[in-house]
């Protein structure tokens, strides 16, 4: 590791000349979200909202659906921490950044940064605020205007602040670039004669100009080599230390974030799903979406056991979410619905059954054909049965549909896992304070806070 | 051990661009053999790509293959007369006269190779799919094709194969157009495209590199049950060393357009032989251990234009030594233990005999300097 002087961390001599509120100490609470909530309409064209037809009100009906982008988000992240935001695409991880840093309008819920609330802001104070959080994109390529000197693109937030005169802002970049491991003699070329890993490392020193104390990093190194992502993640870890810099590390890696994260988030559909310190959330997963996305990773080492648990199926739409938990259309663990008394086997039986007919993945050729394929080892009876019986006869005369809106409505939408929406703190394995898992398995649990 | 179903000879396909000769694929020999699931591994721009589409003569302008020689069961794809390889007579590969007598014709891999014996499916389904036709048609006129089948047997056939890459509603689905269907299931599609004529060889060609973690993972076990069911072998391209642990048998690393390290896939992570490879490794956050600091490859990929002399890792490789920027070293039997065990590396001073023992250890971008990731190249003004 390159030994580095020491300054600029230290250099307050711009953060403290505008009156910004000094950084807070390690630990305490730099940023936290209360209900955190953006929808979005989903309008998608001029008269694409709009419905003909005699069931609406008039001629002409609105209809408008809402995207649920982020839906009632709460967390806080510590001075000089790393939390990471994991997460797969469309789950709303990159509008919840976008939403905390209040490029969006949230639609409802508070984000407050350092103890003050940014919707009692005014305009001018929320941009001074800005300064004092910085974003990095994922494409390193299209965040840099081209025809931009390097100098120049890691001065311009410093002067759009009023930070420094011409000669001080010169001197400030070139130091930067040497901190994110960049040659200062590269102030003068443009973007393109740099590779990826190093565009980013631009992106780093930009981002660094102001000397920020948060920084909100989408998924910085996902475009990158393995070997160059390497080299970045390091830097930043060497930043973060020597600037006391607090990230919001966002990434669908898992891998990377094990690695950089000190705690880490699990968003599915626009929730936070799962909270908790790195290596409980990785050793003791409590949600079954964290087990499943941990279990999908290919897992660099030939003689690891090959078990992959799959989980079925697609991510529902934001538009219309299933009620209670989201992740109950998926979920291999939903719970048997008090209405009914079915062995674990039974119940394994009627999921799979009502599975594979809203899929229709089989044709029903009789209905000893259909109970030997799905219920061959365990077949439920007294009200439980006497539904499959009906299922099973709608199949026989082509009512698919029918047969799959029973079975919803029977089973699966009377489970607890559809009714509440699930929020409980759970007791930690590790040594560690808190751990946050929405997953009503976890009932007996506590409420948090 | 089952017989080579695809041999692979001293391959090389060049680029010619206006800054100069790009070797893409310098030189490179492998074999897949029946049912073996065989990997291609290399950070981008190691020429991965190039070699999986030179393999079917799919290089485009300005690529060319240059030299080499290609088999598939029995006959060859590619190859030249004798001191023609390099002869550079402006025609592009689909001029049959380039070739030996012997190698397939354009129209003969057209119709009696691609898509029927080599299937290959790239990484982004869209725009392997035609936007303006349905899933189920484009499917079916594939098989039509391909196949000789009546339209409606075409379409039965179509639709059981959607069934069995796992679309839910099969039969609904088969007239939604690739823009309704999600990315795993665009690529699901692609998989139910290429298994669809029950070829020998599928190319994969980074097939689950832009899906998420759980679409991949449900991609992989869907490939692992299709191969075991036909049997088919896969050349399965891909930066991803934790997709080559889970499904590869047999594995090459690339570095610069060239095969630097051959191995099983047992091998290649326990008895790792080339600096490379080791590199590579340890680069790679874990997702299932804690790893303290990584540690990355000094640098980076030089340009293939003008690949560094001798060992082309040598600029940024912690072994290196003074024999290795005067000699390139090819890729050779490590032992003589039967094991298809194969390096580039002088170290293995016992295969390779260079002096690399008595050889002084050079300065180079792995051996600190200024720090990680500087450009040599660019002008300053």
């Amino acid at each position: 590791m390159t030994e580095r002087p020491a300054t600029a961390s230290g250099d307050g001599g711009d953060a403290g000349d505008a009156g910004y509120p000094t950084s807070p100490d390690q630990g305490e609470t730099l940023l936290a979200l209360d209900g955190l909530t953006k929808h979005f309409r989903n309008d998608g064209g001029f008269l694409s909202g709009l419905t003909l037809g005699r069931d609406v009100d008039g001629l002409v009906g609105i209809d408008r659906e809402w995207v649920r982008a982020v839906d009632d988000v709460s967390f806080e992240i510590a001075s000089g921490e790393t939390l990471g935001l994991v997460g797969e695409s469309g789950c709303g991880k990159s509008t919840l950044a976008r939403t905390i840093l209040q490029l969006v309008q949230p639609t409802a819920g508070d984000v407050y940064y350092k103890g003050r609330n940014f919707a009692e802001m005014g305009r001018e104070e929320l941009r001074r605020q800005r300064r004092d959080m910085q974003m990095i994109f994922q494409d390193p390529q299209s965040s840099l205007n081209p025809r931009m000197k390097v100098g120049r693109i890691v001065e311009e937030p410093m002067e759009a602040h009023g930070m420094l005169d011409a000669e001080g802002r010169e001197a400030r970049a070139r130091e930067l670039l040497e901190r994110v491991g960049l040659d200062p003699q590269h102030y003068n070329r443009y973007p393109h004669a740099f590779s990826g890993g190093q565009r980013q490392r631009i992106n780093l020193a930009r981002a660094l100009s102001v000397n920020p104390d948060f920084v909100v990093c989408d998924e910085p190194v996902s475009a990158l080599d393995v070997s160059i992502q390497a080299q970045v993640l390091n830097t930043m870890a060497d930043l973060q230390a020597e600037f006391g810099l607090t990230y919001l590390f966002i990434t669908h890696d898992l891998s990377v974030i094990r690695h950089i994260s000190d705690r880490v988030a699990v968003m599915y559909l626009g929730e936070v799903v799962e909270l908790a310190e790195t290596e409980e959330l990785f050793e003791h997963p409590r949600h079954p979406y964290t087990e499943a996305l941990l279990n999908a990773i290919p897992v660099p080492d030939p003689r690891a056991p090959g078990v992959r648990g799959r989980l079925e199926g697609d991510v529902p739409s934001p538009i219309d979410p299933p009620s209670g938990c989201r992740f109950r259309t998926r979920c291999p663990e939903l719970i048997v619905p008090g209405d009914y008394d079915l062995t674990p086997a039974e119940w394994a039986n009627v999921r799979a059954f009502a599975r594979s007919v809203d899929r229709h993945e089989f044709e029903a050729e009789s209905e000893l054909a259909v109970r030997r394929e799905f219920f061959g080892n365990a077949e439920p009876d007294g009200e439980a049965g006497r539904i499959v019986d009906e299922a099973i006869a709608r199949l026989l005369t082509g009512e698919w549909d029918g047969a799959a809106a029973l079975l919803n409505e029977s089973f699966a939408d009377r489970s607890i896992c559809a009714r509440g929406r699930p929020d409980y703190e759970v007791e930690p394995e590790r040594d560690v304070d808190r751990h946050f898992a929405a997953c009503h398995l976890h009932r007996d649990g506590t409420p948090p806070d | 051990m089952t017989a080579p179903l695809l041999e692979v000879e001293n391959l090389r396909t060049r680029f010619h661009t206006p800054d100069g000769v790009v070797r893409a694929v310098d030189g490179i020999s492998f074999t897949v053999r029946e049912g073996e699931i065989v990997g291609l591994v290399g950070e981008s721009g190691a020429g991965k790509s190039v070699a999986g589409a030179s393999l079917l003569r799919l290089v485009e302008d300005p690529g060319r293959i240059v030299g080499g020689e290609v088999t598939f069961k029995g006959e060859t794809l590619v190859g030249f007369p004798d001191g023609r390889a390099e002869a550079g007579d402006g025609s592009g590969d689909d001029a049959d006269d380039r070739w030996r007598d012997d190698v397939l014709s354009a129209e003969a891999i057209r119709r009696r190779i691609r898509g029927r014996e080599i299937a290959i499916i790239f990484q982004d389904p869209m725009e392997s799919l035609n936007p303006v036709f349905t899933v189920g048609g484009q499917l079916r006129e594939f098989i039509e094709l391909n196949r000789g089948l009546t339209q409606g047997r075409a379409r039965e056939l179509a639709v059981d194969m959607l069934r069995e890459v796992g679309i839910p509603e099969a039969e609904d689905r088969y007239d939604d157009y690739p823009h309704e269907f999600s990315g795993g299931m665009r690529q699901r599609v692609l998989i139910a495209m290429a298994l669809a004529c029950e070829p020998s060889l599928v190319i994969a060609d980074e097939p689950t590199t832009a899906l998420d973690v759980t679409v991949e993972g449900q991609i992989l076990e869907l490939v692992a049950d299709l191969q075991a069911k036909y049997d088919t072998s896969f050349l399965w391209i891909t930066h991803d060393m934790g997709v080559v642990a889970e499904i590869c048998d047999r594995v090459n690393v690339m570095y610069l357009g060239e095969i630097v390290e051959q191995a099983d896939v047992d091998d290649l992570f326990y008895d790792t032989s080339h600096p490379y490879t080791e590199a590579l490794l340890d680069s790679i956050p874990r997702p299932d251990r804690p790893v303290d600091e990584l540690d990355p490859i000094a640098g980076i990929m030089p340009e293939a234009i003008e690949p560094p002399d001798g060992c082309r890792f040598h600029t940024r490789c912690p072994d290196a030594r003074a024999v290795c920027t005067e000699i390139n070293p090819d890729c050779r039997p490590l032992d003589d233990a039967g094991r298809p065990h194969r390096a580039a590396c002088l170290k293995h001073e016992s295969v390779f005999g260079a002096g690399y023992r008595e050889s002084d250890p050079i300065e180079n971008e792995a051996a600190g300097g200024f720090d990680v990731g500087r450009t040599e190249e660019g002008t300053d003004d």
